[in-house]
Order: C-alpha cells, then sequence, then structure tokens
C-alpha cells in the first residue's frame, strides 16, 4: 500500500444509497483543489457509485479498495 | 377529383439553444423529476436521485404536484385548503413529509410502519434526512402553483426553503436544457 498524504476522512460505514456519495459530495465541497479525501463505507453498491460520481464529477478516484467489510476509497479534489 | 389536405409541416425552431455552460464551476448536466406522488414508495426514488445527483454536480429540480404536494407541507399542518372538499383531502391524505403512505400494502399504517422499521435496520436515510441532504445541496423543489390552488393550498402552509411556485412550460424549459435527463415519478 502506497502512504498518500489524506487531508480529509468521511466516515460512512453503515450507511445506505445515496449518503455515501451525499457526504462525499458535502466533504469534497469543502477542499481545495489536489487535495486527497478518503472515505469508508460498508455499502457494497458504493463501489460502482464511487466509479460513477468520479466520472461525473471529475474529481479522481484514486484508490478503491476493500478489507473485511469495509470499502475505501481516495479521491483526488478536482 | 380528389382532396388532398396539405400536409402540415411543422419546421424545426431556429432559434439557438443556449450554449452549455462552461465547464468547472457551474453544471454542465441536469436531473429534472416531477414528483407527482405523495406515496413513501415514489417519494423515496425521488429524494435518493435528486440528492444523488445534487451530490454528483448536477443541476437538479424537482417539480412536485398533484398528491406529491402534500409531503411538502409545513410540518404540524394537519387540516388545509379552504373549502370542505379540499380540507377534507388533507384530512384523508395527512400532509408531511413524516406522514407518507404505501402506494401498495399500506394497510391502515400498518406497511409504512413495518418500512420505517426495515429501513432503519438497514441504515436507509429517512424521507426528512433525504430532504434535507438535498436543500443541502441545492436542489430546488417546484411546487405546481396550479394543484396548490386546486388544493387550497398557500404559500405559507408549504415547508420553507421550496423554490417558486411555477407551472408546465417552466418545467419543460428545465427538461428541455442541453445534458438533462427528465424522470416522471
Amino acid at each position: 500500500m502506497t502512504l498518500t498524504r489524506i487531508d480529509q476522512v468521511v466516515d460512512a460505514r453503515g450507511l445506505a444509497c445515496p449518503m455515501p456519495i451525499v457526504k462525499t459530495a458535502q466533504a469534497v465541497k469543502t477542499m481545495t483543489s489536489g487535495q486527497v479525501l478518503e472515505v469508508l463505507a460498508t455499502d457494497a453498491g458504493a463501489v460502482k457509485d464511487f466509479a460513477a460520481w468520479s466520472k461525473s464529477t471529475g474529481n479522481q478516484l484514486l484508490e478503491s479498495s476493500q478489507d473485511a467489510g469495509t470499502y475505501r476509497f481516495l479521491i483526488v479534489k478536482k | 377529383m380528389t382532396l388532398v389536405a396539405e400536409p402540415v409541416v411543422f419546421e424545426p425552431s431556429t432559434e439557438p439553444r443556449p450554449a452549455p455552460e462552461p465547464e468547472g464551476e457551474v453544471a454542465t448536466k441536469g436531473l429534472v423529476i416531477v414528483n407527482w406522488s405523495g406515496s413513501y414508495d415514489r417519494i423515496m426514488p425521488t429524494l435518493i436521485m435528486s440528492s444523488a445527483a445534487a451530490a454528483s454536480g448536477y443541476r437538479t429540480s424537482v417539480f412536485i404536484t398533484f398528491w406529491g404536494l402534500l409531503p411538502f407541507v409545513k410540518d404540524g399542518k394537519r387540516i388545509v385548503g379552504e373549502n370542505w372538499m379540499q380540507k377534507m383531502l388533507s384530512f384523508m391524505d395527512r400532509p408531511g413529509i413524516d406522514h407518507l403512505a404505501l402506494s401498495k400494502m399500506n394497510f391502515m399504517g400498518m406497511g409504512p410502519w413495518m418500512m420505517g422499521k426495515l429501513s432503519k435496520q438497514y441504515n436507509v436515510a429517512s424521507p426528512r434526512e433525504l430532504l434535507e441532504a438535498c436543500q443541502a445541496m441545492g436542489v430546488e423543489f417546484i411546487p405546481c402553483q396550479m394543484t396548490m390552488d386546486m388544493f387550497g393550498l398557500k404559500a405559507e402552509d408549504m415547508m420553507d426553503g421550496l423554490g417558486e411556485p411555477a407551472g408546465a412550460a417552466t418545467v419543460l424549459e428545465l427538461m428541455t436544457q442541453p445534458g438533462t435527463a427528465s424522470l416522471f415519478i
């Protein structure tokens, strides 16, 4: 695992669709371009949703991984 | 002699469409939902799609009309309307975002009660939480002026933070913006 500087974390574990995306969008709004957001989620739909969200918003999905039922996404703000 | 009616030809409009807004701060995609129903099972997809759209940078508008108006009546308003028929309507179909019935299997409130239990168990956000998320992210809820009049609803009966009441032409104008998807729910 590469070490990435993380500027902000959104813990969306336990939340169902669309809340992980909603909380992520709200966090990204407060960040500046180039900053990295870490999102933790347990909603299995989040894997496809974060890929789609990254495509529609242009914020880069740096990493999408899974560990023991927790999904982890690293997002770089556009 | 045969009479042949002159075919009516509709020329496509040569009026230029408004140019798409520039990339970046301004939304280049849009979602318009006509929210016609006041049932839990339809309000949910409306609120989920619109909050997800706003979170994904879509300019999002929800036109609330007919039964879809009643969930957007202010908290604590029980009977709304001016004449007995309008009052009866709100008596039979309780207004407010916390009082949504199911379109099927309502069973005098048993269905919604069970749905509420299930959604809590599976951490699904409530209609109120989703509505708050929508409003925080700038989803515009546009009440239908015509149905408001017909139901005897006044501006002060409706919850805060809604858009200006409008009509069909406003919705059509939003729906035909480039890059806009429209749904009737």
